[in-house]
């Protein structure tokens, strides 16, 4: 009980005197995360109201193997970059493997179904009225794909941010493809699991109370948008 | 520049039981032309085909300019007419952004889109909720809102699908007044769709019904 105290104490005053590894890693941590979130938002969106609005054959082939993207295990997208990127691998010639572009790649790959998957669900879900009023009023079919694509901005914007709390929680994935290296692959979840295993408490537990907060904020933002979202019903109907 | 629609010799027919049979029409005054008739008697499945916004199975519709050229169904003859769905079709925007849609879209410069919007909003009493969510609007005023959103592109066509449902007295006769100014400015053909005969004697200038997927001729002014 003691030394949990003592861990818990030494964390604290890491954290209040900003520790300059301390901060490295959380730097590196939002650094890939965010790069990997905005990649898979730049494809994935698109992506998403492609499937939402329009029809075609295997459309509901793509659906699933998204919906199956979206509870990948990180360890087996870990193992299947591993391989591509390793010397002997396919991609063995881009020296990626144990690089932050490689953990960015990772957790891209994690992210991606979780933002095409849920902002494809919200575009579904947009009242097939609003394409029509739009179209009546004068839209183009990009024009309207937009105004659909807008309709839907808070079910989107939630994609986003959970996919962004699947990736900040996540370890696997970039154990593996980026190897823990002090000063230049290590960010917070790969120090935790390490520190815990070699009984540096300190360090690991100091993480881990940011990366709470930082959860806890993801979720506190996703409530927020969620509850905004939700005006978009008429009464009177 | 005025715009004529005509309608030749349409069919629909919706799983075996046509609802449109054979149905012919003219619609060539800038007045306002009532489609009357009970639910069900396809006065939505009509509209829907005037506006393009669906085909019949058989027969034409089509639009002829002042030189009885045919106009091709392209994004510009859509520019030209416009539908005002029974639930209007709200996008979750402020009312000013609803109404200023048609002309954002048509590249109009901010401050005429400021100018034209105000000038709808006021004329259909909305002014002072121009910044409110309009999915938050009551029926009546969301009705008034589509209205809005519809004139302010000064079309050549404006479709009104049960322009009364969901609306109480107080708001159905503002809904009547904003109507017949409409139709002071001879800019637009106005056609509507509607069950309610008080409401069509009021602001109809042609009234027609729609029986037996025909077009019959109730009176005209
Ligand atoms: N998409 C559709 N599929 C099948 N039946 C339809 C469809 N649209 C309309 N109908 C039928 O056509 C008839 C006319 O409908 P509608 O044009 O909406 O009538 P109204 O607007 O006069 O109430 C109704 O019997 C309706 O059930
Ligand atoms: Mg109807």
């Amino acid at each position: 009980m003691e030394f949990l105290i003592e861990a818990f104490k030494k964390a604290l005053f890491l954290i209040i005197n900003l520790d300059r590894e301390l901060l490295e890693i959380i730097f590196l941590s939002l650094k890939v995360s965010f790069s990997a979130l905005i990649v898979a938002s730049i494809f994935g969106i698109p992506l998403g109201a492609f499937l939402g609005m329009k029809k075609f054959p295997g459309k509901n082939a793509v659906i699933i193997f998204l919906n199956t993207g979206m509870g990948l295990p990180p360890v087996v997208v870990g193992l299947f970059l591993y391989m591509l990127f390793s010397r002997s691998g396919p991609l063995g010639f881009l020296h990626l493997l144990y690089t932050p572009t490689a953990m960015i790649i990772a957790q891209f790959v994690l992210a991606f179904p979780i933002v095409t998957a849920l902002s494809q669900a919200s575009i579904m879900k947009v009242d097939p009225i609003i394409k029509l009023t739009a179209k009546t009023l004068g839209a183009t079919p990009f024009q309207v794909a937009l105004t659909i694509i807008k309709e839907a901005r808070y079910g989107i914007l939630a994609g986003v941010i959970a996919g962004l709390g699947r990736v900040m929680a996540e370890v696997g994935a970039i154990l593996i493809v980026g190897g823990n290296i002090a000063g230049y692959t290590r960010v917070m979840t790969t120090t935790i699991a390490l520190e815990t295993d070699k009984g540096n408490f300190e360090l690991a537990l100091a993480l881990g109370i940011i990366l709470l907060t930082i959860s806890f904020l993801i979720n506190i933002t996703l409530y927020f948008i969620q509850k905004k979202g939700v005006p978009a019903n008429t009464t009177w109907l | 520049m005025a715009l004529e629609l005509i309608v030749s010799k349409i069919w629909k027919i919706y799983e075996g039981r046509p609802v449109l049979r054979d149905l012919s029409f003219v619609f060539d005054r800038k007045r306002i032309y009532v489609i009357m008739g009970p639910n069900g008697s396809g006065k939505t499945t009509f509209l829907k085909i005037c506006a393009l916004l669906e085909v019949p199975d058989k027969g034409k519709v089509f639009y002829l300019n002042s030189d009885k050229k045919r106009l091709p169904k392209d994004i510009n003859l859509f520019r030209k007419i416009t539908y005002v769905f029974p639930e209007v079709g709200i996008f979750n925007a402020s009312v000013f952004d609803n109404v200023a849609y048609g002309l954002k879209i048509r590249g109009f410069k901010k401050k005429e889109i400021v100018a034209r919007v105000e000038e709808v909003l006021d004329f259909v009493g909305l002014i002072h909720k121009k910044k409110q969510n309009a999915l938050t609007l009551s029926s009546g005023e969301a009705k008034r809102m589509g209205i809005a959103r519809a004139i302010v592109i000064e079309p050549e066509f404006i479709f009104l699908d049960e322009p009364t449902a969901f609306v109480d007295m107080k708001n159905t006769e503002i809904i009547e007044k904003i109507l017949l100014q409409i139709k002071e400015r001879e800019k637009s053909t106005i056609i509507i769709a509607t069950h309610d005969t008080y409401f069509a004697s009021k602001v109809g200038d042609i009234i027609l019904k729609l029986e037996n997927g025909k077009l019959l001729t109730e009176n005209s002014a």
